[in-house]
């Protein structure tokens, strides 16, 4: 009867959220911006991959073979080689106007054909962290080919062969052709999933306490905790639905990219990590005494567990002592377990450490901020 | 520039005797509407010098809307308003009147800054007034003299009471000696005794400048009859207007409430009965509510002090007292809200406490504020307390019909809270509170605000429930009227219950004629001030609520005359003092909030190594697993080149496909290497044996860099072997690449990342602090002294940004410091050309923050807002992940627009590319033009008045 009760005011409390919440115009627009057109810019926006880098070469050959390779940088990968003078280069790289310069030495081609193996000298701005090491690969793969192939016309005669002693055949599992779109519109819904609960959560006790009417709950014989869980359920229920939505509508559909694992069992991990995320929210809204305090506090949490988690970059490139700290935000974990069921295919026997992590975590600290809710409102006064 | 009124002794004299008759302010077929809402409908109206003028009426029948536009705080819609001569819409005659008007907006305090003690607030608005040092001191002096408030010029101003703050706000509304002052609901909430000594005041300054006129609006029917004049309002229409004897005259009624509800149309009023109490029937039951010895402390502040009281079963019992007196408190604690911290409160002979379940399902409480959910309809509303008192299924919907049709609310069922007007919202309130069939009823002020008509109908529920269902009703009052209807009041007074008694016995026990009268003298008796104690004896009186007013009219009259003999002073252009005021008003504002302090200066310490480690292109220690097949020396060796790599950590061998699959699925291996049976002895007969190399490709910028990782290691593998076969150096190729990392020869992210993230939080936390800054104002209300005062945009804009641009430098100085000292980053170039870049570039995101605060109005919108303006761009277009030089079309204009790229080509520039000014000389032209062009912006953006 008593848990019924509780139940059930749970319950109504939870419907009330979710009236309250069809009534705010801006948050509702969040949510739907963060689900849809946020998931959708970040896939096709940045790409990571090499894309129009600029590159100006110093000409002192000027044979068939230097023109050759100029001629080989092609778009989309690099922009189409600009001729510049050998006193400009340090100008140009200085001012950030090219991010590789090639300098192709007299009788390159001459040097080539006598075997006396000359060497290009590429210049790397090495501050466009981005393109440097990706785009030297490139030119690498780019040039050896090519001068492969010229080589192999003029020496066709002499019945030369250039084979390498062993073969290294490279494969990319899980994302044949490295698109990172496939990446970011993933990840970006995962990031999504933590801001807004963190948000919606928090914003929901935040808007009760400036309307007062949480004194209003508390005059009643209603439990702190329920009203705290109702917050948890509806709030983290609407987060959930937009985030299988858009896995399924904007990922899937839109985007096209494929999924590998089962969508049920990264919507049940979902679950778990969401009462982690709400409780979280609430946990800064018992912090902060207005909407404009909360906002500040938001942005210290939510962007170092937005970078941090593996989620923009990999977590093993961290300082030993940050990875450390790391593995106890059950961000990280959500971010393990989604790459894996989402990308690898990886099923429950796989990924239950992971999710065992967030539930014991989230659970820990969920039940940390139930206290503290408990307590700010105890001592609350307007 | 002179005034042609009020200024000098003589014209003061001249305007006593002989009148000036041109009217003071001129309103003509003035209309106004927010939205759909009329607030004002063709109000026409002419008010003489040097009078004293009431507006009357409850809230929101456009008292504020006018007095707003007669100040010039408000734009004018439709219609003239002329003030002091002064076309109100007309901004150049507007900047000039405006040092002769003063404007106290409705709210205590609400052009105050909570933040500053008395004295600071005052020294603001002489600033503000273009006054120098010496003359501010001695105005300041004269005016706490005379207010009382010399014992409390340091106190924060909002730790003080309402009457002190209302007092505050007369003084620095009268620290430039207006020409005309106007105060909306200035004693509001306010103690008796103080609001008795507000108008002693203001009568005093009065006489002491003859010239000056007030306009006075008050929901307090009984303060109106000091009026010279009185113009009664109803629905942005004009009722009535006349002195009180007229109104009363008018109306054949002997009390300015009656006459306010004779004036009103027949169709509001028809329903109107004079309220009757019935006499409570006498009941011997043991008390409802009984509080022994309640006790409230804040800290060192004591809200509750030792309040006692018993309240019988149906009796009606009143709090009166002013705000903040501790009726809230008091009544928190009884419903649990609060815990006590001394004392003991019983309900039903039960000790109360907050924890009771049980008990609440007895208790019905109504808020100060309106507490329903204003978002759900007034069903919605219902529904959800009945069945959060789980009221059983099949008596909930009978239980709301008859609630409904008795409160009033079937037309509204369907309508949402915040939509319902104030009387309708009260009834509602109540209806909720009661839904539970309670037996106690908690009232805290339910009716402030609310019209005379709808404060009668909801007094005709509360006898109904009192003296038909024998509900015990606690209800909690500043109105005196109001007061005199319960069946016993409490009197309270700085936490403290004067009296209790019914209010006839109140009366008589003081010897007074009316309730008020009786709790002035009760208050004069708590407080040791009696009608002739001079300023020395309150002087040490540090209880809030009661400052004190010299008797001596004389003195008074001298200070104030003192003071009207300045000449005026505002500076027209720019005012290097103006612009001051508001710089220190802002870092002091800053320094005094933790939260905001702790962002601006933790905000980088934690910021800057989560960004700075967090985007990085490194990618080390990664793992790997070989499957090796062959086993044989030759295999062994080609593995030893993985796991020789710095980038690689090895781990341990795979023995199977199904044991690789699963550990790459895991996430374990980013790298499997798999060596096939029999490649040895196909190496060793020259048969090129395959080597299969499969990367996780989940994260594909990962994955093209181990791509290259292992090429190269490859490579090299094949070139030692060919060497050892053949003893050759030899590589595959007839030419090779010989590449030069440059700036950077380790290829290491920080030297890259530290700068750009240097630029990144230099364009976030000031931007936002900034935008946070001035919205803040907006919320608070304390934006009106830009409209009422001689302040410019310019220096209103600039004075504010001052502080932030300091606090940008010290967050520059931080993280210079971090990247040179914690991460290791140096200073290759020229030191002082990336401070000057820095200095440039703050301004630039402070204007930024200032721009997008121009146009917003929530601090929260500002906060978000300015956040995803200047990270998104910032992240994406300003070469720190693609490089400026790779942006398409769109985004490299996207990238020319915003500050941060040329600031982030400084910065790299600077830290890495031991660059000096002048190979960077293109950024530092732009980002000095970033200053003048979002300044501009900013201020054609920034309404100059309310709409």
């Amino acid at each position: 009867m008593k848990l019924r009760h509780r139940l059930e005011n749970i319950y109504r409390l939870g419907i009330k959220e979710l009236f309250s919440l069809r009534q705010d115009v801006v948050l509702l627009a969040l949510i739907v911006w963060a689900f849809s057109f946020a998931i959708y810019t970040a896939a096709t926006g940045l790409s990571h991959d090499l894309h129009n880098a600029s590159i100006a070469v110093v000409d002192q050959d000027r044979s068939q073979l230097s023109t050759r390779l100029r001629d080989a940088l092609e778009k989309p990968y690099f922009k189409t080689p600009v001729l510049i003078n050998y006193s400009d280069i340090d100008p140009v790289m200085d001012s950030g106007q090219y991010t590789f310069v090639l300098v192709i030495p007299t009788d390159f081609e001459a040097d080539v054909i006598a075997g006396r193996k000359p060497d290009i000298q590429l210049n790397i701005d090495a501050t466009a962290m981005m393109q440097a090491g990706i785009g030297e690969g490139y030119i690498n793969s780019i040039f050896s080919q090519e001068v492969r192939t010229w080589m192999g016309g003029k020496t066709q005669a002499a019945g030369e062969t250039a084979q390498s002693p062993i073969d290294l055949v490279l494969r990319y599992a899980f994302n044949p052709n490295a698109e990172s779109s496939w990446f970011t519109s993933v990840m970006e819904i995962i990031n999504n999933v933590t801001m807004l609960s963190i948000i919606l959560a928090g914003a929901a006790l935040i808007r009760e306490r400036e309307h007062g009417t949480i004194e209003h709950l508390l005059v009643m014989p209603l439990a702190p905790f329920e009203i705290m869980m109702a917050k948890v359920w509806s709030n983290g229920l609407i987060i959930l639905v937009a985030a299988g939505l858009s896995l399924g509508l904007v990922v899937e559909l839109m985007l096209k990219v494929p999924i590998a694992g089962s969508e049920a069992l990264f919507l049940a991990g979902t679950v778990l990590y969401l009462f982690f995320a709400t409780a979280l929210g609430i946990f800064l809204a018992t912090l902060a005494q207005s909407m404009p305090q909360f906002g500040l506090l938001f942005m210290l949490v939510v962007l170092p567990m937005r970078l941090l988690s593996g989620g923009y970059t990999p977590t093993e490139s961290q300082p030993q002592l940050m990875q450390w700290i790391m593995t106890f935000v059950p961000s990280t974990h959500y971010v393990k377990f989604a790459q894996s069921i989402l990308y690898r295919g990886a099923g429950l026997d796989i990924v239950w450490p992971e999710f065992a992590m967030v539930a014991g975590i989230g659970g820990l600290f969920f039940a940390f901020a139930a206290f503290r809710f408990r307590k700010s409102i105890a001592v609350m006064r307007t | 520039m002179i005034p042609p009124t009020g200024d000098t002794q003589p014209q003061n004299n001249s305007m006593k005797n002989g009148p000036d008759t041109r009217p003071a302010v001129r309103v003509a077929n003035v209309s106004h509407h927010y939205g759909k809402t009329d607030a004002l409908l063709n109000i026409n109206l002419d008010l003489d010098q040097g009078r004293i003028v009431g507006f009357i009426g409850p809230d929101g029948v456009g008292k504020s809307t006018l007095l707003g536009l007669i100040s010039g705080a408000r734009q004018v819609q439709k219609g003239d308003v002329i003030t002091l001569g002064g076309d109100m819409r007309n901004a150049r005659q507007r900047a000039k009147t405006s040092p002769r008007i003063a404007y106290m907006p409705q709210g205590l305090g609400k052009n105050l800054y909570m933040d500053l003690t008395v004295r600071e607030n005052l020294e603001f608005f002489g600033r503000l007034f273009g006054q120098k040092k010496s003359e501010r001191a001695q105005r300041i002096e004269n005016l706490v003299q005379s207010t009382g408030l010399t014992p409390f010029t340091n106190r924060p101003a909002g730790n003080l009471s309402g009457g002190m703050k209302q007092k505050l706000g007369l003084c620095c509304a009268l620290i430039h000696d207006p020409d005309i002052l106007i105060l909306d609901e200035p004693t509001t909430g306010v103690d008796p005794l103080s609001r008795q000594q507000f108008w002693d005041l203001i009568d005093s300054i009065r006489k002491a400048r003859r010239g000056m006129t007030v306009l006075v609006a008050t929901a307090y029917m009984d303060e109106a009859s000091r009026f010279d004049h009185l113009i009664a309002m109803n629905d942005g229409k004009i009722l009535a207007r006349g002195t009180a004897q007229e109104l009363l005259k008018q109306t054949k009624t002997d009390s300015l409430e009656a006459a306010f509800i004779a004036l009103l149309p027949e169709d509001q009023r028809k329903d109107h009965k004079e309220l009757v109490i019935p006499p409570r029937p006498e009941s011997g039951d043991k008390p409802a509510i009984e509080a022994k010895d309640l006790t409230k402390k804040f800290g060192d502040f004591t809200a509750v002090d030792h309040v006692s009281f018993r309240i019988e079963r149906g009796e009606i019992f009143g709090f009166l007292g002013s705000n903040g007196c501790g009726k809230t408190t008091t009544m928190k604690m009884l419903t649990g809200l609060l815990p006590a911290s001394e004392g003991k409160a019983w309900l039903f002979g039960e000790p109360s406490n907050g924890t009771d379940l049980k008990m609440r399902e007895r208790v019905g409480y109504m808020s100060q504020a309106f507490s329903l959910y204003s978002e759900l309809t007034v069903r919605q509303n219902l529904d959800l307390h009945a069945r959060l008192f789980h009221l059983p299924p099949d008596q909930l919907s009978s239980r709301i019909d008859d609630l409904s049709t008795r409160f009033g609310l079937t037309h509204y069922m369907d309508d949402l809270a915040e939509k319902l007007p104030l009387g309708v919202r009260q009834r509602l309130s109540l209806a909720v509170a009661i839904i539970h069939s309670p037996e106690i009823l908690i009232l805290d002020e339910p009716t402030s605000g609310v019209d005379p008509i709808a404060r009668d109908d909801f007094w005709q529920l509360l006898i109904d429930l009192s003296r038909n269902q024998g509900v015990t009703i606690f209800i909690s009052t500043h109105f005196m009227n109001e007061a005199a209807r319960c069946d016993r009041i409490s009197l309270m007074h700085a936490g403290q219950v004067l009296d209790s008694d019914t209010p006839a016995a109140l009366v008589k026990k003081r010897g007074t004629e009316t309730l008020e009268q009786a709790f002035i003298a009760y208050l004069k008796e708590a407080t040791g001030d009696t009608d002739k104690t001079g300023r020395s004896a309150n002087a040490k009186d540090a209880t809030p609520g009661i400052g004190e007013i010299s008797t001596n009219e004389d003195a008074e009259n001298e200070t104030f005359i003192a003071a009207a003999n300045w000449a005026e002073t505002a500076v027209p252009g720019f005012s290097p003092r103006r612009m001051w005021a508001y710089s220190l008003r802002e870092a002091m504002g800053l320094i005094r909030d933790p939260i905001r302090l702790v962002f601006a200066l933790l905000g980088t310490l934690i910021l800057m190594p989560v960004f700075g480690l967090g985007i990085t292109f490194d990618v080390e220690n990664l793992t790997y697993a070989a499957l090796d097949r062959d086993q044989t020396p030759e295999s062994r060796t080609y593995l030893e080149g993985l796991a020789g790599s710095r980038y690689f950590t090895e781990k341990p061998p795979l023995h199977s496909y199904a044991e690789m699959e699963n550990r790459i699925k895991s996430g374990e291996l980013a790298l499997i290497v798999e060596i096939p049976p029999n490649f040895g002895r196909k190496l060793q007969q020259n048969r090129s044996p395959e080597i299969a190399a499969t990367i996780d490709a989940t994260m594909p910028f990962r994955a093209e860099t181990i791509h290259g990782y292992v090429q190269g290691i490859h490579q090299k593998y094949v070139g030692d072997n060919i060497m050892r076969e053949t003893g050759n150096v030899a590589t595959a190729l007839p030419a090779g690449i010989q590449a030069r990392y440059r700036y950077n020869q380790d290829f290491k992210s920080i030297y890259a990342i530290v700068p750009s993230v240097i630029a990144l939080l230099l364009v976030f936390i000031p931007a936002v602090l900034m935008a946070v800054g001035v919205v803040r104002e907006k919320e608070l209300g304390s934006i009106t002294n830009l409209y009422v005062t001689p302040v410019s945009r310019f220096e209103f804009l600039l004075g504010k940004q001052l502080p932030y641009i300091a606090l940008g430098m010290i967050n520059f100085s931080l993280m210079t410091f971090m990247a040179v000292v914690v991460f290791g980053v140096p200073v290759k170039g020229s030191f002082l050309a990336l401070v000057l870049g820095a200095f440039l570039f703050v301004v630039s995101t402070t204007g930024l923050g200032l721009l997008i605060s121009s146009f917003t109005k929530t601090q929260i919108a500002a906060l978000f807002g300015t956040a995803i303006a200047t990270m998104i761009p910032s992240v994406m277009f300003s070469g720190m992940m693609q490089p400026i030089s790779s942006l398409e079309a769109g985004p490299r204009v996207l990238s020319m627009i915003i500050p941060t790229s040329h600031f982030m080509t400084i910065s790299v520039g600077v830290f890495t590319k031991a660059l000096g000014l002048m190979a960077l000389y293109p950024q530092f032209i732009i980002l000095a033009l970033f200053f003048p062009a979002l300044t501009g912006l900013s201020m054609l953006l920034l309404p100059r008045q309310e709409r």
